[in-house]
């Protein structure tokens, strides 16, 4: 059995408009030390899914319909309770967040922020703790750690301060680590030095990693297998290899079609056509049927959900012809 | 950050200069004068009087007279209604206003601060929708509605409390709740907003994640930000308390400086006038430097040295 399974996650918004489907069944594994990926548009419910996981959503709205995600053999991430819960938030899965300016607390020194999971999981007295928390702050390329702790986030840089995130997630040795686009928000120069970061301090430390982007070059790069998701629901899964030699459904080849670097030169960037679906609307059937133009519309099911199947060795997608074909 | 206090204070002085010209002419244009009363004074008599106030000089010379006589001597002027230095109208009246003031900012905080976050944190609770009902109460009555509720239903039932005067420390209780019930009000509505903005920010989640218990994502993570639109109102409000209420200090019989500001218009004794006056907006130039430092201090992005605000 995997270090994480999510079976079925459903986890649905009530709000006044009416219940917004942001996952709808949902179903991934992460094993010891892999790492997996979850790409999709915005909107799309990846975030949703991880937050879900580890009890971030505001309940209400949010409300966890149906699933489960047993961690380490024995525990119902979705069913344990919040006492629970807060010994592996920040312990045993470590987080990191989209924006790096808006996740550290302003307010507080950026010591304060990196020793409290040490103080709170491990009873660490606040001098031991500093002194880790130096040293993590230098082992992701932080200069002058010594200095720098004392300070607040303001004074540091968007690239500096995801690597403030990592340390920070990382400072207890984590079982998974959950990142949440961590490389969305910065330059691209910077994007790659904080993948390389998260993928050495991975292979240091043997974290399995969930890594959700929206962008399918970043997961050519460090993920072993890759979840492509739509509209709350997971269209294909597979390794990474096949999906980039074999992508079965219309949706996936959409998406790989669309990255600048496989178009051809002077041609038009290709765009999928239309809007992510609204799922505050039951969809009937397939919720990508209107904007499926590379597969065959005709043969789309029109009122029952596709069925999601392995079609090949550890190759699963929606099975269902007009995509497929 | 001294540079930014001292820059503060020259601000400051700017303004007290301001609200001085514009008290003094709209003083100079009230109807009547000083000396006009039911009994008839003769014409010489008044005259006399004027020019032992000073009051027989050009208006240009009494403009300029008042604020040297500040500088120079320190001194305010004769008050033409009560025929003392007004200086020492205010340092007689000051300390009950102070004594009543504070009382009432440390019952507005103790009521209005924990009232603000509980609703912020049991948002859309009964308790939320309670707290917040009671606080547009607040906010609406009028202390001189709130004055007498309390003397009738309060001081006449409770041995010890009496519904007015001002002699044992037991007489500022009273006073001081229905001056400091609005301040309540005010910071219970300020801080549930600003703990609002703040439980919403990403560095929330952020904490959430690491582990942090809701009790230490509350006085740890929230508390900081969350009190700063309570302070920024605290500064002017607080000079506003210890300068006295009119209402509060006739229903209660408190010998404070809040009924000078009515009785110096009711009497056109304008020394005394600019004096309360100045002396309030000398106040509020004080408070709202020290709620920016305290800001400052609470928020290490604001940075007094440079030239933003
Ligand atoms: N508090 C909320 N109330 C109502 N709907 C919400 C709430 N939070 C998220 N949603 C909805 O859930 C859906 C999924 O959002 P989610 O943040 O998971 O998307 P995402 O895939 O992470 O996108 P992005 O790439 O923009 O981060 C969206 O349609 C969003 O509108
Ligand atoms: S073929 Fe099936 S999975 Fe593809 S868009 Fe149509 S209904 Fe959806
Ligand atoms: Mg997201």
């Amino acid at each position: 059995m995997s270090l994480l399974e999510v079976n079925n996650l459903k986890t649905y918004f009530h709000t006044r408009n009416g219940i917004v489907r942001a996952v709808d069944g949902v179903s991934f594994s992460v094993d010891k030390g892999k790492t997996i990926g979850i790409v999709g548009e915005s909107g799309s419910g990846k975030s949703v899914s991880c937050y879900s996981l580890l009890g971030l959503l505001p309940m209400p709205p949010a409300k966890i319909e149906e699933g489960e995600a047993i961690f380490d053999r024995s525990t119902d991430l979705l069913s344990c309770g919040e006492k629970v819960l807060r010994t592996i938030r920040g312990k045993r899965i470590g987080m990191i967040f989209q924006d790096p300016m808006t996740s550290l607390n302003p307010y507080m020194r950026i010591a304060d922020q990196i020793i409290e999971p040490l103080c709170l999981h491990m009873k660490m007295d606040k001098e031991k703790a500093l002194k880790k928390a130096i040293h993590s702050l230098d082992e992701v390329g932080i200069p002058e750690p010594d200095n720098r702790i004392n300070m607040y986030p303001h004074e540091f840089s968007g690239g500096m301060r995801q690597r403030v995130m990592i340390a920070m997630a990382l400072i207890t040795n984590p079982e998974i680590l959950i990142a949440d686009e961590p490389t969305t928000a910065l330059d691209v120069t910077i994007q790659k030095q904080i993948l390389d970061l998260i993928q050495t301090r991975q292979k240091e430390l043997g974290t399995a990693v969930i890594f959700i982007t929206h962008d399918l070059a970043v997961i050519s790069e460090i993920c072993e297998e890759v979840n492509i998701m739509y509209a709350g629901r997971i269209v294909e899964k597979t390794d990474t290899k096949s999906l980039f030699r074999t992508p079965k459904h219309a949706y996936t080849r959409s998406l790989l079609k669309s990255i600048p670097a496989n178009q051809v030169k002077g041609e038009k960037l290709y765009t999928i056509p239309g809007l992510p679906p609204d799922t505050s609307q039951i969809i009937r059937g397939c919720a990508f049927r209107e904007r499926n133009q590379i597969g065959d519309q005709n043969q789309c099911l029109t009122n029952s959900r596709p069925e999601f199947k392995e079609v090949e060795p550890g190759h699963w997608v929606q099975n269902c012809p007009g995509c497929l074909s | 950050m001294l540079r930014f206090i001292i820059n503060r204070l020259l601000q400051g002085l700017l303004v007290l200069f301001a609200l001085y010209t514009i008290t003094f002419f709209l003083a100079k244009a009230m109807p009547g004068e000083p000396f006009t009363t039911e009994k008839n004074i003769s014409e010489e008599a008044k005259a006399y009087q004027r020019a032992i106030y000073g009051l027989d000089k050009s208006l240009f010379e009494q403009y300029l007279r008042y604020p040297i006589n500040i500088l120079t001597k320190g001194s305010f002027a004769l008050s033409t209604s009560k025929g003392r230095p007004v200086e020492d109208i205010i340092a007689q009246s000051f300390p009950n206003s102070l004594i009543l003031g504070l009382s009432a900012l440390g019952i507005a905080i103790c009521i209005g601060v924990p009232l603000g976050v509980i609703s912020a944190i049991r948002k859309n609770s009964w308790v939320d929708w309670g707290a917040m009902s009671i606080a547009m109460i607040g906010i609406c009555v009028p202390a001189f509605t709130v004055g007498p509720l309390l003397q009738i239903y309060i001081a006449s039932h409770l041995p010890g409390l009496k519904v007015a005067g001002w002699g044992s420390p037991a007489d500022i209780i009273l006073p001081a709740l229905t001056l400091g019930l609005t301040t309540a009000a005010y910071l219970a509505r300020l801080t549930r907003g600003g703990m609002l903005e703040i439980l919403s920010q990403d560095f929330i989640r952020t904490a959430k994640a690491k582990g942090v218990p809701s009790n230490k994502l509350i006085t740890k993570h929230a508390l900081r930000g969350g009190l700063l639109p309570a302070i920024a109102f605290i500064g002017p409000s607080f000079a506003a308390l210890i300068s006295g209420s009119f209402i509060v200090e006739t229903i209660f019989q408190v010998p404070g400086m809040g009924q000078h500001f009515v009785n110096a218009v009711i009497a056109r004794d304008e020394f005394l006038l600019l004096g309360v006056a100045l002396f309030f907006g000398f106040l509020i130039v004080i408070m709202n430097l020290a709620a920016d430092i305290l800001t400052g201090i609470m928020d290490p992005r604001v940075r007094l040295g440079s030239n933003q605000k």
